[in-house]
């Protein structure tokens, strides 16, 4: 699809565009000057304009070995200071997690999307699944937090991505888009507004010189972040470190280091955290869907509006943090909830640890399908409260 | 009455000059007496001071085990990171800032056992980075497991009965994926090793460096201490340039000669020098 360029990004206006190309166009807009990956479906539109656009704008693609060396190479950009992404989905993103592990730890800025996919294993990998909702947030071993978003259409895949780039940055945290294939692939209206009206946020600096800086500074819940090549000469390691970045065994640091990197977006969860609710207001019954399957649940609301049920639904934007205090108000005002995720059941254990077992139903579906709105209706009839 | 053992040191005006590159508030450094990678960190660290490249853009990336702990005791900016990894990491880093100069400092186990497909995936790209590969024969830091380039017959902590396994022979492989410098020395020959990272920092592309260093660990369990080692690494080694790779292969346990030199200069351009021309042509000539 050819695309009017403007000092090499996208003009602003009305766009017909696949999910995963719109993100690509959201990333360059946020600055993303480079992209390493591996082939992997349902995720390869992204790599591929990636591949093209990046040289337009001054910037750099490199195709990698596989998953692990991609986000190493995207890890590697990050700590010289360059805003760097990739692109994947289930079986990559597995083999991604260690790697994530450390960016939490080093605290280096790094964008994911994940374009899932049915799974266990190699699963669908044309069709889709919402099964990495779990290994967003859990997916490399010990504690840390990340950030993770769950885009429902080509234009939220433009506008979340941007926003993954400025949460990278301003909380120093690995950012996961979570795409689904069918947001992905799908194409669809996507505004591209005035590039002044986009707010994008940069690097906070070191203000000290670098004799009295540290690069993990007590002073800071996220420390001012030195690059390389800038003269602070700072080490950065996957090892428990202290402030001076230097390893230690010592429990208090331990205690300061691992708290503070959960902390980071706990602390900043009501700014972080987004959703989106639908006739909630009076609701006995609140659908819990996100990603392409809100968009069925949301056809299946309004089908049992009409039939008189108060029925609405809450759409979380961010899978981490997760927005559950207002679900919590819902629910202490009478309502129950209903969620409904192509998994097993992920999300659903989410819910339930804030708002009680006892007033969460679930509609588990497995992957390779969304839910149809009629199908979501019929489990809605069936747990509505009498 | 209080007793007192050893002698008092003061540091050698070698030391002296590379002390703005070492984080000295860390010394001692964690290595075993005997261990050849302190020697390494000197011989680095003035390779750095003479490559008449700014220190502030001379950058370290090291993977796990022993060698992955240099990067810690150099004051430049220096990054520890996943084991196996340090290669990809290098080439996220050198690729968006070509402005740096990327060296990986590694072990055999980290760049060749569980990095081997980094490794020579860098080598065909020809990324521009510079790796010193460090070659103790095993897994020192674990305590002493074979790896990827433990001789055939050795014993260590996983092979007790003698290792079964065939070695890589690092020059060999590194040549015949297109690498446009590669190097073999020891720790002893510090200063063709010297010169060796100085004309790897001249390099567009990839450049390798093997260090043959000695291991406690090695040693204790093949009966043969580091100072025998040291002395073999002079008594059987041969300087050979235009040395026939194939058969470079080490037994540093037995008589075979140890073939070091450095075996290859290639003007191959690397991903980066190539890229920067993609971008010249997309931008058509564009700036900004």
């Amino acid at each position: 699809m050819a695309v009017s360029v403007n000092g090499g990004l996208i003009k602003p206006g009305v766009y017909f565009m696949r999910g995963n190309e719109a993100a690509v166009e959201g990333a360059l807009i946020a600055g993303c000057r480079f992209f390493a990956g591996y082939p992997i479906t349902p995720s390869n539109e992204i790599s591929a304009r990636m591949s093209r656009r990046l040289p337009e704008v001054g910037g750099y693609f490199i195709q990698m070995e596989d998953e692990i060396a991609s986000i190493m190479a995207v890890i590697g950009a990050a700590v010289g200071g360059v805003k760097s992404m990739t692109a994947t989905s289930g079986p990559g993103f597995s083999l991604m997690q260690e790697a994530i592990g450390l960016a939490a730890m080093i605290e280096a800025p790094i964008v994911v999307i994940d374009v899932q996919r049915g799974g266990p294993s190699t699963g669908l990998p044309t069709l889709v699944g919402q099964g990495d909702i779990m290994q967003a947030q859990w997916g490399s071993h010990g504690d840390y937090s990340v950030i993770a978003y769950l885009p429902n259409s080509p234009q939220e895949m433009f506008n979340l991505t941007i926003e993954a780039f400025n949460s990278a940055w301003k909380y120093r945290v690995p950012v996961i888009v979570l795409a689904d294939q069918t947001v992905g692939q799908m194409i669809e209206k996507v505004v591209v507004p005035p590039l002044e009206e986009i707010e994008i946020f940069d690097r906070i600096k070191p203000d000290v010189p670098p004799e009295e800086y540290k690069p993990y500074d007590k002073r800071y819940l996220i420390p001012p972040m030195a690059v390389a090549g800038e003269g602070y000469r700072v080490h950065m390691t996957g090892l428990t470190h202290d402030e001076r970045g230097y390893p230690t065994t010592r429990h208090e640091v331990s205690q300061w280091l691992v708290r503070r990197l959960v902390e980071k977006v706990q602390a900043n969860e009501r700014e972080i955290a987004k959703w989106e609710e639908y006739e909630t207001e009076d609701a006995k019954l609140v659908v819990v869907a996100f990603g392409i399957t809100s968009r069925s649940a949301k056809r299946a609301v309004r089908e049992a509006r009409n039939r008189g049920l108060k029925v609405g639904l809450y759409r979380p934007i961010t899978a981490w943090p997760f927005p559950y205090w207002r679900l919590e108000e819902l629910v202490s005002k009478g309502a129950k909830v209903l969620v409904v995720e192509i998994n097993m059941g992920q999300m659903v254990h989410v819910v339930r640890e804030y708002v009680g077992k006892e007033n969460v139903e679930h509609m588990p579906w497995a992957p390779g399908a969304v839910p149809p709105p009629e199908v979501i209706l019929d489990r809605i009839l069936e747990v509505y409260p009498q | 009455m209080s007793a007192r053992v050893g002698v008092r040191l003061s540091p050698t005006p070698r030391m002296e000059r590379i002390k703005t590159l070492l984080r000295t508030e860390r010394l001692p450094h964690m290595w075993c007496p005997g261990c050849g990678l302190g020697i390494l960190l000197k011989v680095f660290a003035e390779a750095v001071l003479e490559s008449g490249i700014d220190p502030d853009k001379h950058v370290v990336v090291s993977g796990i085990g022993c060698t992955g702990r240099i990067a810690g005791y150099l004051r430049l900016d220096g990054y520890h990171v996943l084991h196996g990894r340090p290669i990809p990491f290098a080439v996220g880093l050198k690729t968006s800032r070509p402005d740096l100069e990327v060296t990986v400092i590694s072990g055999d186990g980290d760049l060749l056992t569980i990095g081997g497909n980094h490794f020579i995936h860098a080598i065909r790209r020809n990324d521009d980075i510079n790796v010193i590969l460090v070659n103790n024969f095993n897994y020192g830091m674990t305590g002493g497991q074979y790896g990827a380039t433990t001789p055939p017959g050795s014993r260590t902590l996983t092979s007790p009965y003698g290792h079964i396994e065939g070695a890589f022979n690092v020059p060999y492989l590194a040549a015949a994926l297109g690498a446009n410098f590669v190097a073999r020395w020891t720790v002893l020959h510090e200063r063709e090793l010297k010169k060796a990272i100085l004309e790897m920092f001249k390099v567009d592309g990839f450049a390798l460096i093997e260090v043959i260093s000695p291991c406690i660990i090695y040693g204790d369990m093949n009966s043969i201490p580091p100072l025998e080692m040291m002395k073999k690494f002079k008594e059987n080694c041969v300087i050979d340039h235009d040395a026939d790779l194939s058969k470079a292969d080490l037994d540093p346990t037995g008589e075979k000669p140890i073939i070091l030199g450095n075996f290859v200069r290639r003007e191959r351009p690397s991903y980066q020098t190539l890229y920067s021309r993609i971008i010249e042509k997309a931008r058509g000539g564009r700036r900004g």
